[in-house]
C-alpha cells in the first residue's frame, strides 16, 4: 500500500490541502439536535473515516453533505467553495463531482447491473451511447462483475451487491466517496473485504473517501484520517495512531469497549457461578 | 432483451388500439358526417319552438341533412329564430318549409325541411319564411277532444310576418 | 382553545400539502426538457398503464355498456321509446361512465402500482440515490408517467365506450330485440362534438390528477405518520387510491357543471 499514499501527497501538493471542509454544522428533528455543530476537513487523497457509537449523528451527517437532508445551520465547503444547498446548479456541480455509497446500497432493483451503472452517465452526462456503454462494462470489470451484467440486483449476492453500488458510484469518475456505514451487517472477513476493496480502488480510481462506520478495527488500520463523533459533537480528528493513543475519555471507552465486554462478561460469569456454588 | 421485445409489442399493441378507438370516437361518433365537411347557414324564425334544442338534427325527407347551430329570441316580434346549418351539397329553393317535429311520442325534437318548387335557391344566411311551429302534445289532444284538428292545423300553418334583413 | 387551535394546524397541514402537491406536479411537469432519455421511459409508463390496464378497461366496458343497454331498455321500453337506446348508452358512457369508470379502473390497477413502486423505491433509498446522482428524481420517475397519462387515459377511455357501445348493443339488440340499425343510427346521431370533447377533457384531466396524486404519495411514503417501511408503503398506496378516487368523482362534477 505505498501507490496510493504517493498519488495522496502528489495531489496534496498540487491542489491545497482539503477537498472538503464542514463548519459547524447543524441538524435537528422535531427540537432534537442530532448534529450540534460539526466540523471536519477532509484531506484530498485521503481515506476518512468518521467514527461513532449506533446513533450518534454519522448517518444524519453524512446526509447532510449529500443534500438528502437539509442542515438547519453551518457551512459546508467543496475545494474552497461554499455549497449554497438551495441554489440548484450549485448543488448540481456539486453532486456530479461526488458519489454517495448507501447503507442498504439503494440499486435500482427494475434495472439489470447493466443499466445500474449506465444510469447515471445516461443522465447527467452527455456522453455518446458507445461511451457510456464502454464506461459502464469497464467499471463493472473493475469491481468484477463483467459476468453478471445482465443480472437484476435481486438475483446477486450481498457481497457483489455491494459491489455493484461501488462500481455505480465510481463510474461517473467523482472527486469524492461517501460510504454510509459499508460494512454494516458484514461478518469480518467481509468487513475486512469491503475495506480492502475500497482501498484497492480509492488507489485505482484515486477519489476521496468518507466512510461513516463504527468498525474500529477495520476503520484503524485502513483509514488515514479518523474523526470520532459522539452525541452530535466532534470529539476527536487525527491519525490512527493518533487515536490509538488518545488519552480522551470518549475516544477510551470507544476504543477499549471489547475489552469493556470480556470484563463485563468475566464479573457476569463469576457472578453466575458464585450464585451456582451457594 | 425478452423483456425488451415485449415492452415494444405491448406499447405497440395499446397505441394502435388506443388511436383506433380515438379516431373512432372523435372523427366517427362525435362529428358526425357534418363537421369538417362544408355547410351554410340557414335561419327559420318560428312561433314556438316547444323545446327544440341547439344540437337538434335537421332532417330532408327522413335523411340528416343538417343541424341546429343555435336558438335566440326576437326581442322585437317575441318569436324565436333558429340558425341551421345544412349540408353545402344541398341547395334549397326558396320556398322551402321548415316545421318541427319530434321522433316518435315524446322523442327528440327535430327541424324537418320541406322543398318547395322555387327555381329561386335560398342564398346562405337566407330566412326560411314558411314555417310550422312545433306540435305541442296538449294543445293536440285539446284540439282533438273539441274535434277541430284540421282547422288548428290551418292556423299554425301561417306564414312568418317577417321580411327579409 | 384546543379544538380551535387543532382544526386551525389541520387546516394549515393540508394547505400546506396542497400547495406541496401542487409544487410537485409542477416541478414534475417542468422537467420535461430537463430530462434525458424520456422517450424509453414514456414507453414503460404506457406499457404500464395501457397494455397492462387493456382487460380491465375492455371487462369492465363491455359489463357497463351491457347494463346500460338492458337499464335503458327497460325504462324506456314503458314509454314506448326503445328506439332511443342508442341514445341513452351512447350519452352516458361518453359523457360520464367512460372517462369515470375507465380512470378508476386505471386507479385501481396502475395508480395503485406506481404509488407502491415509488414507495418501494423511496423505501429502499432509490429516490435518495438518484437525487445524491444530481438526477431530477420527479423527472425520472414521475415526468414519463405524466406524459403517458395525456395519452394513455384518452385512448383507454375512448376503448370503453368502444366496447361499451358494442355491449350495450349486445344486450340491447341481441337479447332484448332493438333494431341494431335503429340502435346504431341513434347512437350515431346522438352524439356530438361536444360531447366528445368533454369526454376527452375528462379523461385527460382524470389522468394528470390520478397519475400525480399516486406518485405524489409513492413518494413521499417516508413522511406518512406513525409508520415505516412495508407499513409506510401501504398506508401510501391506500391514501393513492382513496384520494385519486374522490378526486375524479369531485373533478367530474366540477368539469360537468362547468360544461353544462
Amino acid at each position: 500500500m505505498t501507490q496510493p499514499s504517493e498519488t495522496r501527497s502528489q495531489t496534496n501538493r498540487r491542489t491545497g490541502n482539503f477537498l472538503l471542509e464542514v463548519n459547524d454544522l447543524q441538524k435537528g428533528f422535531g427540537g432534537r439536535a442530532v448534529l450540534r455543530g460539526v466540523s471536519l476537513s477532509v484531506p484530498r487523497g485521503s481515506l476518512f473515516t468518521v467514527l461513532g457509537p449506533s446513533g450518534a449523528g454519522k448517518s444524519v451527517l453524512l446526509k447532510c453533505l449529500a443534500n438528502i437532508e437539509e442542515p438547519d445551520g453551518g457551512q459546508v465547503s467543496f475545494e474552497g467553495r461554499t455549497l449554497d444547498f438551495r441554489d440548484a446548479s450549485s448543488r448540481g456541480s456539486f453532486l456530479r463531482r461526488c458519489s454517495f455509497l448507501f447503507q442498504g446500497n439503494a440499486l435500482f432493483d427494475s434495472l439489470t447491473a447493466f443499466r445500474n451503472v449506465s444510469l447515471p452517465l445516461e443522465q447527467t452526462t452527455s456522453l455518446g451511447r458507445g461511451e457510456i456503454r464502454a464506461r459502464a462494462v469497464e467499471a463493472l470489470e473493475q469491481l468484477e462483475l463483467g459476468d453478471y451484467a445482465d443480472h437484476y440486483p435481486g438475483m446477486l449476492s450481498g457481497g457483489m451487491q455491494k459491489r455493484l453500488a461501488l462500481a455505480r458510484a465510481i463510474v461517473t469518475r467523482p472527486e469524492m466517496v461517501f460510504f454510509d456505514e459499508p460494512t454494516a451487517g458484514l461478518d469480518p472477513l467481509r468487513r475486512n473485504a469491503v475495506f480492502a476493496m475500497i482501498a484497492k480502488y480509492q488507489a485505482l480510481v484515486g477519489f476521496t473517501a468518507l466512510i461513516v462506520t463504527h468498525d474500529i478495527v477495520e476503520a484503524l488500520v485502513a483509514s488515514d484520517t479518523v474523526a470520532l463523533l459522539h452525541q452530535g459533537e466532534i470529539c476527536f480528528y487525527g491519525t490512527p495512531d493518533e487515536f490509538a493513543s488518545s488519552p480522551h475519555p470518549v475516544v477510551q471507552s470507544f476504543r477499549d469497549s471489547p475489552a469493556a465486554l470480556r470484563s463485563t462478561l468475566d464479573g457476569l460469569r463469576r457472578g453466575e457461578a458464585a450464585s451456582e456454588q451457594s | 432483451m425478452n423483456s425488451d421485445k415485449k415492452l415494444e409489442f405491448g406499447v405497440g399493441v395499446f397505441v394502435l388500439l388506443g388511436l383506433a378507438a380515438l379516431v373512432y370516437l372523435t372523427l366517427k361518433l362525435g362529428a358526425g358526417e357534418l363537421v369538417g365537411s362544408d355547410t351554410y347557414p340557414v335561419e327559420a324564425r318560428f312561433a314556438n319552438t316547444g323545446g327544440l334544442s341547439a344540437g337538434a338534427t335537421v332532417m330532408l325527407a327522413g335523411v340528416t341533412v343538417g343541424r341546429v347551430d343555435a336558438i335566440r329570441l326576437d326581442p322585437q316580434d317575441y318569436s324565436a329564430i333558429v340558425e341551421m346549418r345544412v349540408r353545402a351539397g344541398l341547395p334549397l329553393p326558396a320556398d322551402t318549409m321548415a316545421s318541427i317535429k319530434t321522433s316518435g311520442l315524446i322523442g327528440d325534437k327535430f327541424v324537418a325541411l320541406a322543398p318547395g318548387a322555387d327555381e329561386e335557391l335560398l342564398e346562405p344566411s337566407a330566412r326560411i319564411t314558411m314555417t310550422e311551429s312545433a306540435l305541442e302534445l296538449e294543445s293536440l289532444i285539446s284540439k282533438m277532444a273539441f274535434g277541430s284538428v284540421n282547422e288548428g292545423e290551418g292556423e299554425d300553418q301561417k306564414p312568418s310576418t317577417s321580411t327579409e334583413p | 382553545m384546543d379544538v380551535v387551535g387543532s382544526v386551525g394546524s389541520f387546516t394549515l397541514d393540508k394547505v400546506r400539502g396542497l400547495g406541496d402537491f401542487a409544487l410537485f406536479t409542477g416541478r414534475s411537469l417542468a422537467a420535461v426538457f430537463a430530462t434525458k432519455r424520456l422517450g424509453a421511459r414514456v414507453a414503460r409508463a404506457v406499457y404500464e398503464q395501457g397494455f397492462r390496464c387493456l382487460p380491465v378497461i375492455l371487462i369492465v366496458g363491455t359489463f357497463t355498456g351491457l347494463v346500460l343497454g338492458l337499464q335503458g331498455y327497460y325504462v324506456l321500453n314503458r314509454f314506448g321509446s326503445e328506439a332511443l337506446l342508442g341514445v341513452l348508452v351512447s350519452l352516458s358512457l361518453v359523457r360520464e361512465m367512460a372517462p369515470v369508470l375507465a380512470a378508476l379502473m386505471l386507479v385501481g390497477q396502475a395508480g395503485s402500482a406506481l404509488a407502491a413502486e415509488l414507495g418501494i423505491q423511496r423505501n429502499t433509498e432509490q429516490i435518495a440515490a438518484l437525487d445524491t446522482m444530481g438526477i431530477n428524481s420527479c423527472g425520472y420517475l414521475v415526468t414519463p408517467r405524466l406524459l403517458a397519462a395525456l395519452f394513455v387515459f384518452p385512448a383507454q377511455t375512448a376503448l370503453f365506450v368502444a366496447v361499451g357501445l358494442w355491449g350495450g348493443s349486445l344486450s340491447g339488440s341481441l337479447l332484448l330485440g332493438v333494431d341494431p340499425g335503429v340502435y346504431w343510427s341513434s347512437v350515431q346521431r346522438a352524439v356530438e362534438s361536444e360531447d366528445v370533447r368533454e369526454c376527452l377533457l375528462k379523461a385527460v384531466t382524470f389522468g394528470l390528477l390520478t397519475v400525480s396524486i399516486c406518485a405524489y404519495q409513492g413518494f413521499h411514503a417516508h413522511r406518512i405518520r406513525g409508520a415505516t417501511g412495508a407499513r409506510a408503503v401501504s398506508a401510501a398506496t391506500t391514501k393513492a387510491v382513496v384520494i385519486s378516487s374522490i378526486a375524479v368523482l369531485a373533478a367530474d362534477y366540477v368539469i360537468t357543471s362547468f360544461l353544462i
